[in-house]
């Protein structure tokens, strides 16, 4: 593995809203094709280690590389706009709250980037559309809108309009974290069957049921920085660290 | 007291017709340029640079602190002094359309601030820049947003068009006017005005609500 | 800039501001009052009054204030009304302003809670009880704001009565636009009179709403 270039390689990491440190100093590394969860206590940071990849929150200091182009270089305005532009297109992003477009219909949601940003035709769009959508289980929605879709609907929609754009990786941030818990299960499919196409993908999440399942490795953040990493078994049931046991007693137990 | 008689309207009613007309068109036309101009203003003072946004505000804060009617004057009889002489219909139009435009800015601008950020933050992460961000996802959300506001405010530009008369624009109140002068007969004509205005008013919100209607249904 | 110009015809302009206070004032009054039966009116038991309420704010708001002062002004010798120019804009604008104020007084009360009046009912006061010392005056801190827009709508409103000669600020500027050939000193001048009005009047209702804010 060593040899291989990661898919996403972040380094030194370092991130400070005033006097407060998020980050401090992050390494770490994805595989191609492998699946990362990142645990932890709220205020952790890995919510801004997640955005931090594709850019939605910018780093005081440390680098990003996503399959060996540094995400967060140093342009000029304009020329930066362009280059971040183009290298979130090859990213997918799943948050929390959904963020689906809600002035669009689903097939114009999951339709409108590959048809504004890589000229994809009318058509084949809501061919494509269709084809996200029947990968996610919702093809008889498409022509819905997302008012009118339940919360695990919506997310399943955001997954497959991140889908459609064909990213090399796909980011998770709290994707479950929203819904009631019926609906939880339909997403964690999904997700599971993305896991088992070989899709490189970091998952922020509560739920350590789904991330031991899913995940070739686990990450615990705490207070900025990585405690310990390891395989979902080193991790979850022989948990080197103090810090990973007080944290994990109080999710296992519950 | 003179009494009352309805029935001059009548002989009058082609010189009305023609003032509803031009009141439909100048106040047509003002309101689409003052929307446009409006959604214009709002991208300008939130995202232009500091040379574009004190200026804008400036020229907002000016026009919603005076009368339409001085405004008017100002464009009309004002400019022509300095050498810039603009028909009326031009200088009721310019008038109208700028006037609402700032108060449409307004709403504009809390309407594009109030789309929540996780929108932004979904289109960029898809890859759009933040033209395209604001082109396609944001603007159209604002504009949804505040149909109903702006909606009152075209309203009120159709009730204010009536102003226009006072240069010579061949409108509704002037042709009221024109038709007082020959059979003098100012309360006929000016209910009939009103009346007139009334039913604008009308159609105007029905179709207003229509829209709204058609606007909540895609949502 | 001509400074000079400014300072001499500062006092005709000074006078013509006071004129627009003056016309403001006279209308404000008369529209508070109308908008206070009107809004009595529109909560009465009989329907006859609530359509009267309800016709009378369809009309006057329905229609241009410009056209409501000329009915007044021009049309009123038909009907027996001759009034002095001064008298017929601030009727005219007062019975105009009264109908939009009717709405904000209808919105305050509309946005009092209903369980408010629900428990005022259960406790046994009547209808009119409630509505006087429960509603109303919690109705009452929530209309501030819209009739205080209400009211700065009113102080540029008064520009329309330029056009029936009333010596006002705009009628003023535009004697001077035709008069000096410096549009634009005219117009800062008038300008900042105005803003002063508009601006002064909206800090005035923003202290007031805030001094009647809800302690909760």
């Amino acid at each position: 593995m060593n040899e291989v270039r990661p898919m996403i390689d972040v380094r030194g990491a370092r991130k400070a809203y005033g006097p407060l440190e998020v980050l401090k100093g992050i390494d770490f590394s994805v595989a191609r094709g492998q699946i990362i969860a990142v645990i932890g206590p709220s205020g952790s940071g890995k919510s801004t280690l997640l955005r931090s990849i594709n850019h939605l929150e910018t780093l005081d200091s440390g680098e990003v590389w996503l399959d060996g182009v540094l995400v967060n270089q140093r342009l000029p305005g304009r020329a930066f706009e362009r280059h971040i532009n183009q290298v979130r297109q090859q990213m997918g992003m799943v948050f929390q709250h959904f963020n689906l477009f809600p002035h669009l219909s689903v097939c114009d949601n999951i339709a409108i980037a590959p048809a504004k940003l890589k000229g994809v035709d009318k058509v084949s769009a809501r061919k494509l559309a269709l084809t996200m959508l029947e990968k996610v289980g919702l093809a008889d929605k498409i022509d819905a809108f997302p008012a009118r879709l339940s919360g695990g609907q919506k997310q399943r929609v955001a997954i497959a309009r991140a889908l459609a754009m064909q990213p090399k990786v796909m980011l998770f941030d709290e994707a479950t974290s929203a819904l009631d818990p019926e609906l939880v299960d339909e997403v964690n499919l999904v997700m599971k069957q993305l896991a088992s196409e070989h899709m490189t993908m970091v998952i922020v999440t509560h739920e350590m049921r789904f991330a031991a399942e899913v995940a070739d490795r686990v990450l615990f953040m705490a207070d900025g920085t990585v405690i310990e990493e390891g395989t979902p078994d080193e991790l979850f049931t022989q948990p080197k660290q103090e810090r990973t046991r007080t944290f994990l007693r109080k999710f296992l137990s519950a | 007291m003179q009494g009352l008689d309805f029935t001059v309207v009548f002989a009058y009613w082609p010189l009305l017709a023609q003032g509803l007309g031009w009141t439909v068109v100048l106040s047509t036309t003002s309101a689409i340029f003052s929307v446009l101009a409006g959604i214009g203003f709002a991208l300008l003072v939130l995202y232009g640079s500091a040379l574009v946004r004190y200026p804008i505000r400036l020229f907002m804060w000016l026009f919603m602190g005076t009368p339409l009617l001085l405004q008017l004057f100002l464009i009309y009889f004002g400019l022509s002094q300095i050498g810039i002489d603009i028909p009326a219909l031009g200088a009721g139009i310019i008038a109208l359309s700028l006037h609402f435009a700032v108060y449409n800015a307004d709403i504009f601008q809390a309407g594009i601030l109030s789309v929540d950020r996780g929108q932004t933050e979904a289109a960029r992460s898809l890859g759009f820049g933040r033209h395209r961000t604001l082109a396609y996802i944001i603007v159209p959300q604002a504009v949804r947003n505040t149909l109903p506001a702006v909606g009152s405010m075209m309203i009120a530009l159709l009730k204010e068009s009536a102003i226009v008369s006072m240069i010579g624009i061949a409108e509704i109140v002037h042709s009221a006017q024109l038709a007082i002068s020959e059979t003098y007969r100012p309360f006929e004509f000016y209910l009939t005005a009103a009346v007139l205005y009334y039913i604008l008013n009308l159609i105007l919100e029905a179709g207003l609500r229509r829209i709204e209607g058609k606007v909540e249904l895609s949502r | 800039m001509d400074t000079d110009l400014i300072l001499r015809i500062l006092p005709a302009f000074i006078q013509a501001a006071w004129t627009t206070v003056e016309i403001s004032f006279v209308s404000l009054v008369i529209g508070l009052s109308v908008a206070s039966l009107l809004t009595a009116a529109r909560l009465s038991r009989l329907a006859p009054l609530r359509v009267l309420g309800t016709v009378y704010v369809s009309l006057f708001r329905g229609t241009p204030a410009l056209i409501q002062i000329f009915l007044l002004y021009f049309g009123g010798p038909q009907i027996g009304l001759q009034l002095e120019p001064f008298a017929a804009g601030a009727i005219a604008l007062g019975l105009n302003i009264g109908a939009y104020m009717a709405e904000s007084m209808r919105g305050g009360i509309l946005s009092v809670d209903r369980g408010q009046t629900e428990a005022a009912r259960s406790l046994g006061f009547s209808r009119a009880q409630s509505m006087r010392w429960i509603v109303l005056p919690q109705a009452a801190r929530l209309m501030i704001r819209p009739l205080g827009v209400n009211a700065v709508a009113l102080v540029k409103g008064t520009a329309l009565v330029a056009t029936i000669s009333v010596v006002e600020l705009t009628y003023t500027a535009q004697r001077f636009i035709g008069s000096t050939y410096k549009p634009f000193e005219i117009f800062a001048v008038t300008a900042v009179l105005y803003m002063i009005m508009v601006y002064g009047l909206t800090l005035l209702i923003g202290l007031l709403d805030r001094a009647y804010a809800e302690e909760v």
